[in-house]
């Protein structure tokens, strides 16, 4: 009895555990097989340089040329961060250096909150609300363009890069704080000057995070940005994204088809390109940690 | 004088850093009071518990309802795994070149974007495993997606579990089986409660997975089984501020503001137990 015990443990514990603690890479590896195997195909059948070149997106006729698409979520992205970088950062500083520990857990609590609003939430809004407003303000044809996604982008990105700078700042020694105060520089000075350099790859990281965020941003773009998929650097025009060209036509091709593969096809390429910058910056935030760690 | 022009560079980046931490936090503010102005007085009993019988009219249940299943299906089949993952992670696990793989591996898989989740249980589930667009299907995806959360959450209430309690139980002669499953699960439970309160919202505000492989535009009855479409909150907000589906705005701000209350009230419990849960295991180191 006790003998099989021991043997149900030991396979629960080699096997059963074990296993599931590689779940996640598990997970990742088939996200990647099944995307190329749904995707890859399209490549043997369609030019490459055509795919990614072009500036034609037309399914129905058989041209998908992806680069305003690409272009599309970069802009999009890139308004984003304008945007939500300086409120991120100031934040951050308020919220680890400034604010009192009452204030810093109600506006941590507000970050969470924020970062937890449905994508879906906040693309109705910017139809409701901020499309007609971009509209009406600077007199255009249609408010729902990249700046308007671009703006709603940058407060779903802004919980990310907060709380990643704001760990970053609170892993900075106090011993540096102290040195810069005791050689008389003044609150202020020790965070501009001392603080938040010393943080400043966090920082990196965080923002980096918040750009892999916002190109994978889905129902808010799709439904904000407008649609349209042109080469343009005016960011009041309607622009159409990579993620949602996927969401928005998928409903609309036939199972195994070019169009169905090419879809995927630039699944893969989000995949990519979100894996590099996720896995950049989790090289970034771990090395803190063990700075952290590592004591001061 | 190179003093006094110090204090005002000061005060300029005070002001600066006050300015942005209140156009960072004010829009949310504004906007849940908003979207609340807006749509309370459409919300009642029967606007959240009858079926609509057309798009346009009645409540909001089937949606309500196809939300609320698929949740629950995700949950059921993401936390069991990711509690014996985490299990694995914090009890089993050698600090080594793997374990450094599997944290980078759950921080990338945080960061896939959503729609190409949406792409891989089409792919998988949908497809491969022959499920179809159905409850099913839609509720592996979500779980793959929210492992990554779960599990994090899950490790880091494990990792909090004093060591002197572990000591004790395998100094009492108890496996390291027993223990970990008779003493340190259920002392990081209020921390595991949080992890999973996080995954429900998450899983109820989604849209993008489930778009190929759960939603539906408008069904007049509920879903019977797990292997029938449904539709969803979410993806019902979608469709009735895109399409032209004669809905009216004051619905369309109803349907948001059961969203936001339903992300908020599991916010607001997830934070109520992570200070439980630091509470209590404050109290036993």
């Amino acid at each position: 009895m006790e003998k099989r015990s021991r043997i149900a443990e030991y396979i629960i514990e080699k096997g059963l555990i074990r296993l599931a603690g590689f779940t996640a890479v598990i997970v990742l590896l088939l996200i990647l097989f099944f995307i190329m195997r749904e995707g890859l195909p399209f490549l043997a059948g369609y030019p490459v340089g055509d795919f990614f070149l072009k500036t034609d997106w037309y399914p129905l006729s058989s041209r998908f040329g992806m680069l305003p698409l690409l272009t599309g979520s970069l802009m999009v992205t890139f308004i984003a961060l304008i945007l939500a970088v300086p409120m991120a950062i100031g934040t951050a500083i308020f919220i680890s250096e400034l604010a009192p520990a009452p204030v810093r857990s109600t506006l941590k609590i507000f970050l969470e909150i924020l970062a937890s609003v449905p994508s879906v939430v906040f693309g109705f809004l910017g139809i409701i609300f901020l499309g007609p407003w971009v509209q009406n303000t600077f007199g255009l044809s249609t408010g729902l363009n990249a700046f308007s996604a671009g703006v709603l982008l940058a407060f779903m990105a802004l919980p990310t890069i907060a709380s990643v700078a704001d760990e970053a700042m609170q892993a900075v020694p106090r011993s540096l704080r102290e040195a810069s105060l005791a050689l008389g520089a003044s609150r202020i000075q020790t965070i501009m000057k001392i603080t938040f350099p010393a943080a400043s790859s966090g920082v990196i990281a965080g923002v980096m995070l918040g750009i892999g965020r916002a190109i994978g941003e889905t129902m808010t773009v799709m439904m904000v940005a407008g649609g349209s998929a042109q080469l343009s650097l005016n960011p009041m025009v309607p622009v159409r994204t990579m993620t949602g060209t996927i969401a928005a036509e998928m409903g609309e091709v036939v199972q195994g088809d070019e169009h169905y593969r090419a879809l995927f096809m630039i699944g893969l390429i989000l995949f990519v390109i979100t894996l590099t910058i996720n896995s950049l910056s989790g090289i970034i935030i771990e090395r803190i940690r063990n700075r952290q760690g590592g004591g001061t | 004088m190179t003093r006094r022009k110090l204090r005002l560079g000061d005060s300029v980046s005070v002001g600066l850093i006050y300015l942005m931490t209140a156009l960072a936090f004010i829009p949310l503010v504004v906007f849940i009071l908003y979207i609340t102005y807006k749509g309370i007085s459409r919300i009642n009993f029967e606007f959240l518990f009858t079926a609509s019988t057309s798009m346009e009219s009645g409540g909001i249940f089937a949606p309500l309802y196809g939300t609320i299943v698929l949740t629950l299906a995700s949950l059921v089949i993401a936390v069991p795994i990711s509690l014996l993952a985490a299990v694995y992670l914090s009890e089993y696990a050698r600090k080594d070149k793997w374990f450094r793989i599997i944290e980078l591996t759950i921080v990338n898989l945080a960061g896939v974007p959503s729609v190409v989740f949406g792409l891989f249980g089409l792919g998988l589930f949908v497809i491969f495993f022959g499920l179809g667009k159905s409850i099913i299907a839609g509720a592996l995806t979500m779980g793959c997606m929210s492992l990554p959360l779960l599990v994090t959450i899950f490790y880091q209430a494990l990792k909090a579990v004093p060591l002197t309690l572990r000591e004790a139980s395998l100094a009492l002669g108890a496996s390291k089986l027993s223990t970990t499953f008779k003493i340190v699960i259920p002392t990081a439970l209020p921390g595991i409660f949080t992890g999973i309160i996080l995954a429900t919202g998450r899983i109820a505000g989604e849209t993008a997975p489930v778009l190929f492989t759960v939603a539906a535009y408008y069904m007049p009855n509920l879903p019977q089984s797990l292997s029938d479409q449904s539709m969803l909150l979410s993806y019902h907000l979608y469709v009735i501020s895109t399409q032209n589906t004669g809905v009216k705005d004051e619905q369309k701000f109803a349907v948001t503001l059961v969203l936001v209350i339903l992300v908020l009230i599991v916010n607001l419990v997830a934070i109520w137990a992570r200070a439980r849960a630091r509470k209590k295991i404050g109290s036993l180191g």
